[in-house]
């Protein structure tokens, strides 16, 4: 059974059609690469599949459940987790308490209003222990103002793992990243790509052809080739459309 | 030990003093500004969850102040007059205000937030004025007030002004627990970044919806009380000039620390009866003192008392 599953999904504002009969399924332990140009549709799909936006037609099925109608946090509460193309954490927490928020949605009622919620070890060993694994460790303690980009992109996805996602989705995980985190990213990723599928949006054609198992190019809202990574390379259309002026 | 609330023992230890040390000055007037300024600070208390822990600048809070004065005046003059009954009611009454304009208000944050807020404190405080069979525009005087179990206490010796002192300490213990607790993360992680703390998992309306609800509950608390000591209503207590002494009470003192929010309301208190004791046109000065406290003591008063490198986002 596949995770996440879009089936025939339409979005236009107006005249214009961003989404035009996408049907995308991403099976148990893979890793889906979305590409395309610049206003191909790609930011509008990821809006609808995390609730942002909803379609005009069709389903976006979660694990077998449908979540079309779901709100943003529902869709999160229900296992799908997502990192932003520009970092979004909680500027005034510290690493390890923008981490425990996340674990807390997913552990028991956020609706106690005595306890401590800082000295729950449940949940900051959680945190630590997701920390540990994108390597941000030893930052816990720093409030996430004060973290560089690199971190923050970490930290991002840390937040996105302390919930426990069954499906992750990554926007641009690699924007504005160096070289070298970029490398140490992928790395991460790839670790994480046999437990966790993902949908991953991404510019980085070396990332992708590391990590994705099938690659869908999107065009005018519309995709236009799908695929193993070699296969979409081989696309003319492909060619063409996009990978022409960045692979050749 | 956190700082804070080593201000907060003696605070508080010098309020439980206050009706031993007073007849040694033999002033009863004074306790009644002690009094005033306890409402003012559990009102100002309450509204700082909503604007230093949740980031809801509302300019309409009074109106909540106002609604539980006059749901507790009206009960009373309809011959309810069990405290606890009448804590009962009040807390009915304010919340189900708050749900209905909360529930509308909180569609909007920020500017607009304030807006809404505003809008609807004035049509409470209209409302009240419309109220023709329990005084409109002049206000009601009450003739007879809350019972404990059928006693008088609260209106001899020290018995309101107790009856006040534990409302402000269950109040300040009340918004500190729940500052640090699940809750109050959440709601801080929706004032950082609420497109966040909703895809955290959180849905951001709703813990919002709730602190708003939990914190007019309180103002309406400080109204029931406020009847009790003023021995009248009148629709003045829910105006929006109202609301901006609570806003003014807790920038002065602090944001998010319930310090600041006693500390605060005792300044503005006392100032404006030492000013007003010496002159008519006592604004004049208050205001531009205002903006030299704001000026010179960023981060409050409270922030005067605490130590560089001591402050807990959380205190």
């Amino acid at each position: 059974m596949s995770t996440l599953e879009i089936r025939k999904l339409n979005k236009s504002f107006g005249a214009l059609t961003v989404s035009r009969d996408i049907s995308i399924s991403i099976g148990e332990g893979q890793c889906h690469a979305l590409i395309g140009p610049n206003g191909a549709g790609k930011t509008t799909l990821i809006h609808q599949i995390s609730g942002v936006l909803r379609p005009d037609s069709g389903h976006i099925l979660l694990d077998g459940q449908d979540i079309t109608q779901m709100s943003v946090s529902r869709r999160v509460q229900a296992g799908l987790g997502r990192t932003f193309q520009i970092t979004s954490v909680l500027p005034s927490f510290t690493a390890l308490e923008n981490t425990a928020i996340a674990a807390q949605a997913k552990s028991g009622s956020s609706l106690r209003f005595f306890r401590d919620a800082s000295r729950e070890t449940a949940l900051n060993e959680i945190a630590l222990s997701t920390l540990q694994r994108v390597g941000l460790a030893d930052r816990a303690a720093i409030p996430a103002a004060d973290l560089s980009h690199g971190e923050l992109r970490l930290l991002e996805l840390a937040i996105s793992l302390a919930g426990k996602p069954k499906f992750l989705l990554l926007d641009e995980p690699m924007a504005g990243l160096g070289r070298s985190e970029s490398v140490a990213l992928v790395a991460l990723l790839s670790e994480l790509r046999g437990s966790l599928p993902m949908l991953l949006v991404e510019h980085d054609m070396d990332a992708i052809f590391q990590l994705a198992d099938t690659v869908s190019l999107l065009v005018d809202g519309q995709v236009v080739a799908r695929g193993t990574p070699d296969e979409v390379r081989a696309d003319a259309a492909a060619r063409a459309a996009y990978l022409g002026e960045n692979a050749a | 030990m956190d700082r804070s609330l080593v201000t907060a023992a003696v605070l508080f230890g010098l309020l439980l003093a206050m009706p031993f040390l007073l007849p040694l000055i033999g002033s009863a007037y004074l306790s009644g500004l002690i009094i005033k300024a306890m409402l003012l600070a559990i009102a100002a208390i309450s509204l700082d969850l909503l604007i230093g822990h949740g980031g809801m600048i509302s300019l309409g809070h009074a109106a909540f102040v106002g609604v539980g004065a006059y749901a507790t005046a009206i009960a009373l003059e309809n011959g309810v007059d069990d405290i606890f009954l009448l804590l009962l009611i009040t807390l009915a009454v304010t919340g189900l205000t708050a749900l209905v304009s909360g529930g509308l208000a909180l569609r909007t944050s920020g500017l607009y937030f304030l807006m809404i807020t505003l809008a609807f404190g004035q049509m409470i405080y209209f409302t009240l004025t419309s109220l023709a069979a329990y005084g409109g525009d002049d206000g009601l005087t009450l003739w007879s007030l809350a019972t404990v179990f059928g006693s008088n206490v609260l209106q001899s010796g020290n018995g309101l002004y107790y009856l006040v002192l534990g409302t402000l300490f269950a109040t300040w213990w009340g918004v500190y627990r729940i500052s640090r607790s699940r809750f109050g993360r959440v709601l801080r992680a929706a004032r950082d970044n609420p497109e966040r703390a909703e895809v955290m998992g959180y849905p951001v309306v709703r813990f919002r919806l709730i602190a708003y609800l939990i914190a007019a509950m309180i103002a309406g608390v400080s109204g029931l009380l406020l009847v009790q000591h003023a021995e009248f209503v009148s629709p003045a207590l829910a105006t929006w000039q109202r609301s901006g002494d609570l806003i003014v009470v807790i920038v002065l003192g602090g944001l998010a620390t319930r310090n600041g929010a006693i500390l605060g309301a005792f300044f503005i208190v006392i100032v404006e009866e030492v000013l007003g004791s010496f002159i008519h046109e006592w604004r004049l000065i208050y205001g531009p003192l205002l903006v030299l406290m704001v000026l010179f003591a960023k981060g409050g008063i409270s922030h005067l008392l605490t130590p560089k490198g001591a402050k807990g986002y959380a205190s």
